[in-house]
């Protein structure tokens, strides 16, 4: 997918000695859209993220990326300092982009109110809890109003009270025009992005919308109470919410009742295939 | 009904006049896993400390395995930190073989189980977290506790490593162990067969997920233009979550939304709400409750 203001990556690869960290991956951000990058620690989501926003050089493929100034940039860490207070951190990184003053302190005070920070606004940010330093994090990557918003895992570890207010923070910049693009672990929270990657040891699993990636599932997903004695349909078979889901791949459902897949099923059924080679391909 | 394998009766805990704790009731029993949610600060790392004797109560009463928490009841839980627990720089048989020799059960036997056993000589730090983590669990597991404390374990390993790292608890609870497990992920929660939600300290909700989100529901906006949509919503004073493109607004009934979106192209209707939505209702409301 290209077009005006269509961020992404190319058939991009990245190798760290003898790993291979990416491997051919293709990602479009689009703007005004929520885009995620899910997978489990060590996928390759942060070195693909790097890419985009020009901290890492590929070995192959191409990155397309705005002016470095129109880019937002969550990092892994805090990507705040932390012996600035809050507000500080918020001036410096709006002076730094040139960002008005008065301008600047409109913004500011709207996003420390929205998201329970106001009250901290002259704490050090090495003294917030986990969940406020990601919030400043965001608000700080997000001040500039980029064309392209990037967050490294933004929502790992946050209660689920903090992380409506991240997502409330991801919405805004989304709904302002950024195209974002934002890494996470957690496949129900990728399934609230208008687009998804999976990621796994640096290879795409699937790509697409949710509705697209669950459509792609060969074969049927059934529930059953048990799990499958032995063989190969044991070996197809993952526990989800204290039942277990049996993946047929062929067009016979078999014995069991079909269930109506999300995302986290097609990823489990994704990461079977691979596991269970070519068999099933 | 079989004693429970851990009870907390009314437990309270201040910090000087802060009460971080406050009148908890909590009970495990055999073949159980409780699953503990709440906000950061809303006492799970205290309780769980409480259970495990590390942290005096100011209040009520807490019994391991029927008799006030000792030394001699911490042998018969299995804890799985969130940090794993394992020493990075030893192997996986390493790491086994110490632990056995802690916990006095069979020293100096390095049996691995089947599913690390190609990771045996491998240095921890060298693991992929999702083996690290069934290693951490092995270890956890290996002197058959009867009680199981988990702090969110599976977090970081992808949704069919998680499944996994769940099969191995649910044959322990098969196998008579109690578990409480502490979680921010909702799909973990899921997992779990009982709930108990605090919020401040106390307890908000206890019981199964379809109990605990029960009748709750979510209004859902479909727009032509959901940007326009949630900046409507904003300007009201109602705060929306992005979804694909419509936007979910938990605990108000959709008529609540039609002023604040009057004369925009939207569908409003009315969803039962996730897990996840339900639970923040109960945080917000038991925050704000004096």
């Amino acid at each position: 997918m290209t077009g005006p203001g269509v961020w992404g990556a190319e058939g991009v690869s990245v190798r760290f000695g003898a790993r291979q960290a990416l491997d051919r991956v293709t990602i479009s951000a689009l703007p005004g859209r929520v885009t995620a990058v899910v997978g489990a620690d060590g996928a390759g989501k942060t070195t693909l993220l790097r890419c985009l926003v020009g901290a890492l050089a590929p070995g192959e493929g191409t990155v397309r990326r705005p002016d470095a100034r129109r880019i937002g940039y969550l990092p892994p860490g805090t990507g705040v300092y932390e012996d600035l207070s809050v507000a500080e951190n918020l001036r410096f990184r709006s002076a730094s982009y040139g960002i008005p003053a008065p301008a600047a302190e409109r913004e500011v005070n709207k996003y420390l109110e929205r998201t329970g920070l106001a009250a901290a606004r002259d704490r050090l940010a090495g003294q917030l809890s986990g969940g406020m330093l990601r919030k400043l994090g965001v608000v700080a990557a997000l001040l500039p109003q980029p064309d392209l918003l990037v967050l490294d895992e933004p929502t790992t570890g946050v209660d689920p009270v903090s992380r409506a207010d991240l997502w409330w923070l991801i919405a805004s910049a989304a709904a302002g025009g950024a195209a974002v693009l934002m890494s996470t672990t957690y496949t129900d929270e990728a399934a609230r992005a208008a687009r998804v990657l999976v990621l796994d040891s640096g290879q795409p699993l699937a790509e697409g919308t949710p509705a697209e990636i669950v459509a792609a599932i060969p074969g049927t997903i059934t529930v059953a109470a048990e799990r499958p004695a032995a063989g190969d349909e044991r070996r197809r078979s993952w526990r989800r919410a204290g039942a277990w889901r049996v993946w047929q791949p062929g067009a016979d459902p078999g014995r069991g009742e079909a269930v109506a897949p999300d995302l986290q099923d097609a990823v489990c059924v994704a990461a079977l295939r691979r596991e269970l080679g070519a068999s099933h391909a | 009904m079989p004693e429970p394998l851990a009870e907390c009766a009314g437990v309270s805990r201040a910090f000087g006049r802060l009460t971080v704790v406050d009148r908890v009731d909590l009970a495990v029993g055999p073949g159980e896993v409780v699953g503990l949610l709440g906000a950061n600060g809303a006492g799970k790392t205290t309780l769980i400390r409480m259970l495990l004797g590390l942290l005096p109560v100011s209040g009520g009463s807490v019994r391991l395995f029927g008799r006030p928490p000792s030394r001699a009841g911490r042998r018969r839980i299995g804890y799985v930190p969130q940090t794993l627990g394992l020493y990075d720089d030893l192997t996986v048989a390493e790491n086994l073989a110490f632990s056995r020799a802690v916990f006095s059960t069979a020293p100096g036997l390095a049996d691995v189980p089947e599913s690390l056993r190609g990771y045996a000589r491998v240095c921890v730090r060298d693991l992929p977290l999702g083996v690290a983590r069934r290693a951490a669990f092995a270890q956890a597991l290996e002197h058959g506790p009867e009680l199981l404390l988990l702090d969110e374990p599976t977090s970081g390993v992808d949704p069919l490593a998680r499944s996994r790292l769940w099969e191995t608890i649910g044959e322990a609870a098969g196998a008579g162990a109690g578990a409480i497990v502490t979680t921010h992920n909702m799909e973990e929660a899921e997992e779990c067969s009982r709930l108990v939600v605090l919020a401040s300290g106390r307890v908000v909700a206890a019981g199964t997920v379809a109990g605990i989100v029960g009748q709750a529901r979510t209004a859902v906006v479909r727009a032509a233009d959901w940007a326009a949509a949630l900046r409507r919503l904003e300007a009201a004073g109602i705060r929306a979550v992005l979804s694909g493109e419509t936007l979910r607004v938990p605990a108000r009934p959709a008529s609540g939304l039609a002023q604040a979106l009057a004369g925009l192209p939207v569908r409003i209707s009315e969803e039962p709400a996730t897990l996840e939505e339900r639970f923040f209702e109960l945080a917000a409301a038991g925050i704000s409750a004096p």
